[in-house]
């Protein structure tokens, strides 16, 4: 009795814990390093030399700013709703780090769910997904009204206005690799791309490429980043919705932008690029890129890391290219285009689907 | 408590909101210095827009009047600041005219490079600060590179790179030093292979044409109006340029075209100041090869004082507009009366007539192109 009680605390709550911690910390670095290399790259395309004053090539830089938003005073306005001030910074950071529970950043074990790569499969994991990231948009929209800032609340309701719409073909896209796999689990996603032989993203040519590009392109909206970044277009609302916010208030939500950032690019890597799974893994003769001789699992986490970081670095090439939408052209684009395109793909995989059946 | 009058449906906000009133700026990412809007909002629809001047006002046409004219040309470097050296030529130009000095060749040629290198960088922070407004930041970084040389090229000439103070009424105060010349030809021989890098980020990009083409129209009409000058009377199809129009300094021996464009929007307004770079490469070169030896200062006398009776009018083209100086002599060593005629403030009175009607990001855009400098504005 004891024995099970033993066993079970430490499969069910104590390697859970530990693991959501290992999350929680490797996922707060990679935002840290993700601002920094954001701003090498940038410097890189625009001739400049980033940070590197700081450490060698300057990569303290991350600690040195969180240091120093932390010794900023927290400024609340005047006349601030300040509950609402308060709670929305954590609305945006608590949904971005909660969905990291459902994303398997490596394979599950045959030991046993204690040593897999994931906090947790749950088999509804792309609803809860879906789900959870829609409670974000209430904290930018919370802080924008919430500041008493007109900029703010401008930037407040930019913001609600284009999450939601976005949320739409996002939703849509989303049931493409849905529809190719048949389960709502993340990790039966992964391994329904290992049994089919092929990423979702070249499954049911073209429509599984058209699926992953119209989630990227909302994905991009929904974090609010270039060339979508218009709730805190800097030119146009000063800071949008978080004008009035500073210290380590106004650096959860940088965190937040940068936990959506990589919540948006770990779901396209499971879904669309294979999670785990090394390149074309139905191809014998590449058998060597599952770099045999690593630990069991360490392998496949290192391929969803390096997805994730080109990801990442897209991210951060748009933000040096582009110029930014204007507001009604972004919800054109959404509407317009994203959705009925969205729906074509779907209706298209499902005709496909019941065909090959 | 303000009554909402429900039986009025033909207001489509919802709940019968009234409009919002915005102060944008004067401390404002987007108003380049200090200008302030006071903007009528609809949501995102500016009802109306009222711009406030003032806020840069230093009295520099009373200061004007207290110096001798060579102790002016200085403040004239504060009115449109990122572009000294036109507002130089067209005060000593207009001095020049009032006291019947003729300058010698080789500082008329100085000063036609001189004007024609401001141009290039005055359009280049132009560039930068328009296409960070609009949201792509890159530009902006590879602008200030080159603004970078010709900003070198201008202290090496005369040790300032902002406030130049480099023309003096009858000529020019220094010869250019050693090397200049071959490193200006260096700088002017590479720089069109530059605007072609920003116009492969720009021009055919399809967000920045969405955000520009149709944006901000100022139709030909309105135009000569509001007196507009410069770049966004030519964006505006009116090819008027003080220099074709009024040759001043050796502009008559030039071979440069006037680029104009007929769409009247704020993508046109672009394509004119790219294609005024380009022209300008060709005037600096020109003057670079054309160069002639000789002295600097004409013969004039040590204090120089305007006839008792005379006034004067002398215009130059400014990359922003025509910059013109009124001055009125009255037989002392100073001015009676000096005044300026800067462009941004003939350019910026136009902006509520672009822009109401438009989005909040429209106006963003239209502030951009109307390249407008509060120093001139409020002088």
């Amino acid at each position: 009795m004891v024995e099970f009680f033993g066993e079970t605390l430490y499969v069910y709550a104590v390697v859970p814990f530990l693991k959501i911690i290992a999350a929680i910390v490797v996922v707060l670095t990679i935002i840290a390093y993700t601002t920094f290399a954001e701003r090498k790259i940038l410097g890189f395309l625009q001739v400049r030399m980033g940070p590197n004053r700081v450490g060698p090539w300057g990569l303290l830089q991350p600690i040195a700013d969180v240091v120093k938003l932390l010794g900023k005073e927290d400024v609340i306005p005047n006349r601030a709703v300040v509950w609402a001030y308060v709670l929305a910074p954590c609305l945006v950071v608590g949904p971005a780090l909660l969905i990291l529970s459902v994303i398997p950043f490596g394979p599950p074990s045959s030991a046993g769910p204690a040593s897999s790569w994931f906090i947790t499969d749950v088999n509804v994991g792309l609803l809860l997904v879906v789900a959870i990231a829609s409670i974000g948009v209430y904290g930018l929209l919370l802080g924008g009204w919430a500041s008493n800032n007109k900029f703010s609340m401008m930037g407040g309701l930019r913001a609600a206005a284009q999450m939601i719409s976005y949320e739409v073909p996002q939703g849509f896209s989303l049931v493409v690799p849905l529809l190719m796999a048949g389960t709502l689990s993340l990790v039966g996603i992964v391994e329904a791309q290992l049994t089919q032989g092929r990423w979702f993203i070249f499954g049911f040519f073209p429509f599984g490429l058209l699926a992953f590009f119209i989630y990227f392109v909302s994905g991009v909206a929904e974090s609010n980043r270039n060339p979508f970044d218009l709730p805190e277009a800097e030119s146009e609302l000063v800071a949008g919705f978080h004008t009035e916010y500073s210290g380590m208030r106004f650096a959860l939500f940088f965190l937040g932008e940068y936990a959506n950032m990589i919540v948006i690019s770990a779901v396209a890597v499971t879904l669309f690029l294979g999670g785990w799974l090394r390149p074309f893994p139905n191809l014998e003769w590449l058998s060597f890129l599952d770099l045999g001789f690593l630990p069991p699992g360490l392998a496949g986490f290192l391929w969803f890391l390096i997805k994730l970081l080109v990801f990442l670095f897209v991210y951060i090439w748009f933000r040096g290219t582009f110029p930014r939408y204007r507001f009604d052209q972004l919800m054109d684009l959404g509407w317009k285009w994203l959705i009925p395109a969205a729906l074509l793909a779907v209706v298209a995989t499902s005709i496909w689907k019941v065909a090959l059946l | 408590m303000v009554e909402v009058d429900s039986s009025d449906l033909s207001r489509d906000t919802l709940f019968g909101v009234e409009e919002m009133e915005i102060n944008f700026g004067p401390q404002h990412p987007a108003t380049h210095g200090v200008l302030r809007l006071k903007l009528k909002v609809d949501g995102e629809r500016i009802v109306d827009c009222y711009p406030v001047i003032g806020y840069l006002h230093r009295g520099t046409e009373k200061l004007f009047e207290l110096h001798p004219f060579f102790q002016n040309v200085p403040h004239t470097d504060r009115l449109d600041y990122v572009a000294a050296a036109t507002n130089n030529l067209a005060y000593v130009g207009a001095v020049e005219k009032l006291l019947g000095i003729v300058v010698p060749p080789r500082a008329s040629y100085i000063r036609t490079l001189l004007s024609e290198l401001q141009r290039i960088s005055s359009h280049l922070l132009w560039l930068a600060t328009h296409a960070i407004d609009i949201g792509a930041m890159t530009p902006f970084f590879y602008t200030f590179r080159e603004r970078e040389v010709v900003l070198d090229l201008f202290e090496e000439y005369c040790g300032a790179r902002l406030t130049l103070n480099c023309m003096r009424p009858g000529g020019q105060p220094y010869d250019l030093p050693v090397g200049w010349v071959e490193r200006c030809a260096e700088f002017v021989g590479g720089f069109p292979e530059k605007i072609d890098e920003y116009e492969g980020l720009l021009t055919e990009n399809r967000i920045w044409k969405k955000r520009t083409v149709g944006i901000g129209i100022l139709s030909p009409e309105m135009a000569l109006d509001y007196a507009v000058t410069g770049p966004m009377l030519r964006g505006s199809g009116i090819g008027l340029d003080v220099r074709k129009a009024m040759p001043y300094e050796m502009y008559d021996q030039m071979d440069f075209d006037v680029p104009v464009f007929y769409n009247c929007d704020t993508y046109d307004r672009y394509l004119v100041r790219m294609e005024e770079m380009r022209q300008s490469v060709r005037i600096v070169q020109q003057c670079l090869e054309k160069l002639p030896e000789g002295p600097l200062m004409a013969k004039r006398p040590r204090v120089l004082k305007a006839p008792k009776e005379g006034d004067v009018y002398h215009a130059v083209e400014a990359p922003k507009g025509e910059i013109g100086f009124y001055i009125v002599g009255d037989g002392t060593p100073n001015p009676h009366r000096c005044r300026g005629r800067p462009p941004s403030f003939y350019n910026i009175q136009v902006l509520p007539e672009m822009v109401v009607g438009g989005r909040i990001a429209d106006l963003i855009a239209v502030i951009g192109t109307t390249d407008v400098v509060l120093g001139a504005v409020d002088r």
